[in-house]
């Protein structure tokens, strides 16, 4: 009873963030039908940043990042500041000529806005970090700075899924479904490997600290703990899918995002806003995944460096979770995910612990050969 | 034959016009490698490591040591006058590209002697090419015995993994003072596997006990299963015979779960980092681990290296993969200084035969032998992390027969 008490908390914790990051797979998947593979470099990204920032505001160790030179990050703030004041400045003035042969007015226009909101959104994240120094300077237990951290990385990833969508997919709506997928690799390699840099988190795996006020459990049933950091990461996952199954179902955008994933092109013909539904898709994929990884290191704190196999893992389960709920579909997402845990923490405390990666992947198999468009998707029908 | 006649765009023009250069250049590039291993200028050594990927802090570890002791030989004189100079290539921790990084080295470059690498596994892909072209072989630290077995080209400054394991063994019957042992051991590394099997075989000629036996993937991050098996199982030390992320992470986890600090944590070299103690916190304090060196061991100069290794890197506190690093070129300068007296040349043949015949060599990480087999003989420093920091507790000088 103790055990099996033990592993289904465990399983549960854990499962939940599996599916907080197989919702990133599937809602990319769902919208533009290419599987995002830089969505574990995101997921992992998360961690690292709210590690970084746990350290600056004054938790844990604070040698382990010392003098890594991040000034870098001011750096491109302000110049993508000052490129969005210039080319405003130049926009606001061509339009009160109402210079009408300028062709190129509406790509500035949007570069524009585009420049504007990756600034402002920058300076967000980085008030965030900043007012979580703050709070721990007045003596925060650690739940509101924890919160701040958790904000801080899920609006910088939430900014880098934008970045990546716009720089690296956006230009390839039109290309073969294949070279996006390349594509993905490719970013992923990339960002594994920005991530070794000394500048950024660097090749040392570190500790992140424990942002709770206490370590105590909060109950004992059965002589099983339940500890406050599985009860609060699992609240705050499924608290994150209440909210996006929310957006996707009961509002207007939702609305857009559901048209836009059943058929793009009639989308637009509807006056539905196409790449900026996109957008948005990638932006919430990125934040949850972010929110995953700085759960996932609250309850396991030895943080691997960015290029682990370890991470690539995580990701690839999570995956699989997709799947097997039925890739494109959210609420598939989160069972997926559920079940992934379940099956991967009983496999390892009653069969056998060293192969437990085997039977999330044997799950998968049995999926694919059964039921191949996943337990809740809708099987395909190929229209001629 | 209408391309031959097509007039060439002032575009495909230029790109030729830039290849035509480039092919040069690499004709250039080729011609003054062929000419570096000549009597005049350095000579050039070559050191493979993992500058990158997930092992990156056991490369540039080594990669610092080295690069201070040539800066050393350098400083008084090099060889007759010619210095030294280190050429290094990443492997990233993957044997396919370790053995590309050798073969580089040796036919590119034409290194007198290469040096490398730290993982076992890719010891032994660089150690294939080495013996294949007959370039002598340094590895500052692997373990596994396979690395020099039937390579006459290949040495090592280390101990072995059976010598390491019996020291364990011998260290927890008779300094610790305990019989019951359980071990969780990483089954994807070979070095993890091979040091607990001679662990098990010698431990139980002494009489011990292993009460349990469990296995996780390197990079495992939930270790709740293995680790209540072993509670049940009551054991008086755990050994993790791993790397030392996931020692620090089974650390925090079996305190979790109520495997007392009575219970001492027991590791290998694999967790010779200055992260273990960060990752595992107050969890991990108290652990013993056996290592090539300790700041603070008596005997040896290794204080005086800490000394020279903190000006030259801003503070830095060396660890023992450093300090291997830096004799594994020492005791390869050696050799080159004896070979050069007796044959007047760096022939690869006669520099592992000088190599092999180091005696009584004063590293930093203690005095160096090499043995008929090429394995470094040389007492076993077992360390205890206290306030994070390995301290030293015993020589041990376990002999395997």
């Amino acid at each position: 009873m103790e055990k099996f008490l033990q592993t289904l908390i465990d399983a549960l914790a854990v499962g939940s963030l599996y599916a907080l990051i197989a919702l990133g797979y599937t809602m990319v998947y769902g919208i533009l039908k290419f599987i995002n593979f830089a969505h574990s470099d995101v997921f992992v990204l998360g961690a690292w940043t709210s590690f970084l920032v746990a350290v600056a505001a004054g938790w844990g160790d604070p040698q382990a990042s010392a003098g890594a030179g991040r000034e870098w990050v001011a750096w491109v703030l302000w110049a993508a500041t000052i490129a969005a004041a210039v080319i405003a400045a130049f926009e606001y003035a061509a339009w009160k000529r109402r210079h009408p042969t300028d062709a190129f007015s509406l790509n500035r226009t949007r570069l524009a806005g585009s420049l504007v909101l990756v600034a402002a959104w920058g300076w967000a994240a980085l008030g965030l970090a900043k007012m979580a120094g703050v709070v721990k300077a007045w003596g925060d237990n650690g739940l509101f700075s924890g919160l701040l951290i958790l904000l801080c990385a899920m609006a910088t990833c939430g900014l880098v899924g934008f970045v990546l969508e716009r720089l690296a997919y956006k230009p390839l709506r039109k290309a073969p479904r294949l070279n996006v997928l390349i594509t993905a690799i490719g970013v992923s390699l990339l960002l594994q490997n920005l991530g070794q840099l000394q500048a950024m988190f660097g090749t040392r795996p570190q500790r992140m600290p424990t942002l709770l006020p206490t370590d105590a459990p909060l109950a004992t049933i059965a002589n099983v703990k339940i500890m406050p950091v599985d009860v609060i990461g699992a609240a705050t996952a499924v608290a994150l899918m209440f909210l996006l199954d929310f957006l996707v179902h009961r509002t207007k955008f939702g609305r857009s995002m559901r048209a836009v994933s059943f058929n793009p092109t009639t989308a637009s013909l509807m006056g539905i806003p196409v790449d900026r539904v996109i957008s948005v898709t990638f932006v919430i994929g990125a934040s949850l995944a972010a929110a995953a990884g700085f759960l996932y290191g609250q309850k396991y704190p030895g943080l691997n460096q960015t290029a682990a196999a370890v991470w690539v893992l995580l990701g690839l389960k999570a995956f699989v979770a997709a799947v097997v709920g039925g890739i494109g579909n959210i609420r598939g997402a989160m069972l997926g995910g559920v079940l992934i845990g379940l099956l991967e923490f009983f496999g390892a405390a009653y069969v056998s612990a060293a192969m437990r990666d085997v039977y999330v992947f044997s799950l998968l198999i049995v999926v694919l050969l059964v039921r191949p468009s996943g337990i809740l998707g809708r099987p395909m029908v190929e229209k001629v | 034959m209408r391309i031959m006649t097509m007039k060439m765009n002032p575009r495909t023009d230029h790109v030729r016009r830039t290849f035509l250069a480039g092919m040069l250049a690499a004709g250039a590039m080729l011609f003054s490698s062929a000419s570096a291993n000549a009597e005049e200028g350095p000579i050039l050594i070559g050191h493979y490591a993992s500058m990158t990927g997930k092992e990156a802090t056991f490369g540039q570890s080594t990669d610092r040591g080295i690069r201070l002791a040539v800066k050393e030989i350098n400083e008084a004189g090099g060889l007759h006058g010619r210095k030294l100079e280190l050429k290094t290539y990443d492997d990233k921790g993957e044997s396919q590209e370790a053995g590309k990084a050798v073969t580089r080295l040796i036919t590119d470059d034409k290194v007198v002697a290469v040096l490398g690498e730290v993982a076992s596994s890719l010891s032994l892909a660089g150690g294939a090419v080495c013996q294949q072209f007959g370039v002598p072989m340094i590895s500052p630290s692997s373990t596994n015995p396979r690395v020099t077995i039937g390579r006459d080209m290949v040495s090592r400054v280390c101990f072995t993994d059976d010598q390491q394991a019996a020291a364990l063994a011998v260290f927890t019957k008779e300094n610790l003072k305990k019989t019951r042992v359980a071990i969780l051991f990483d089954q994807t590394q070979a070095y993890s596997k091979g040091l607990k099997d001679d662990f098990v075989k010698s431990f139980k000629k002494l009489g011990g006990e292993i009460v349990s036996e469990q296995a996780y993937s390197g990079g495992d991050q939930d270790f709740s299963a293995q680790l209540t098996t072993i509670r049940a199982a009551k054991p008086e030390v755990l050994l993790i015979p791993g790397y030392y992320t996931d020692g620090g992470n089974i650390a925090i986890q079996a305190r979790k779960l109520g495997i007392g600090k009575d219970i001492p944590l027991l590791g290998g070299d694999g967790w010779d980092s200055e992260q273990l103690g960060k990752i595992g916190g107050a969890d991990i304090e108290g652990a013993y681990y056996s290592n090539h060196s300790a700041p603070d061991q008596p005997g040896g100069n290794v204080s005086q290296f800490i000394e020279k290794f903190k000006a030259e890197y801003g503070g830095q506190v060396p660890d023992a993969l450093t300090g291997l690093g830096y004799d594994a070129c020492m005791v390869l300068f050696d050799a080159m200084k004896r070979c050069h007296a007796a044959t007047g040349g760096l022939k690869g043949k006669d520099l592992a035969k000088a190599i092999a015949e180091t005696k009584g060599y004063p590293g930093v990480t203690g005095t160096i032998t090499i043995d008929k087999n090429r394995n470094a003989q040389k007492p076993i420093v077992m360390v205890q992390l206290k306030n994070g920091v390995p301290t030293w507790v015993a020589n041990v000088d376990a002999k395997i027969e």
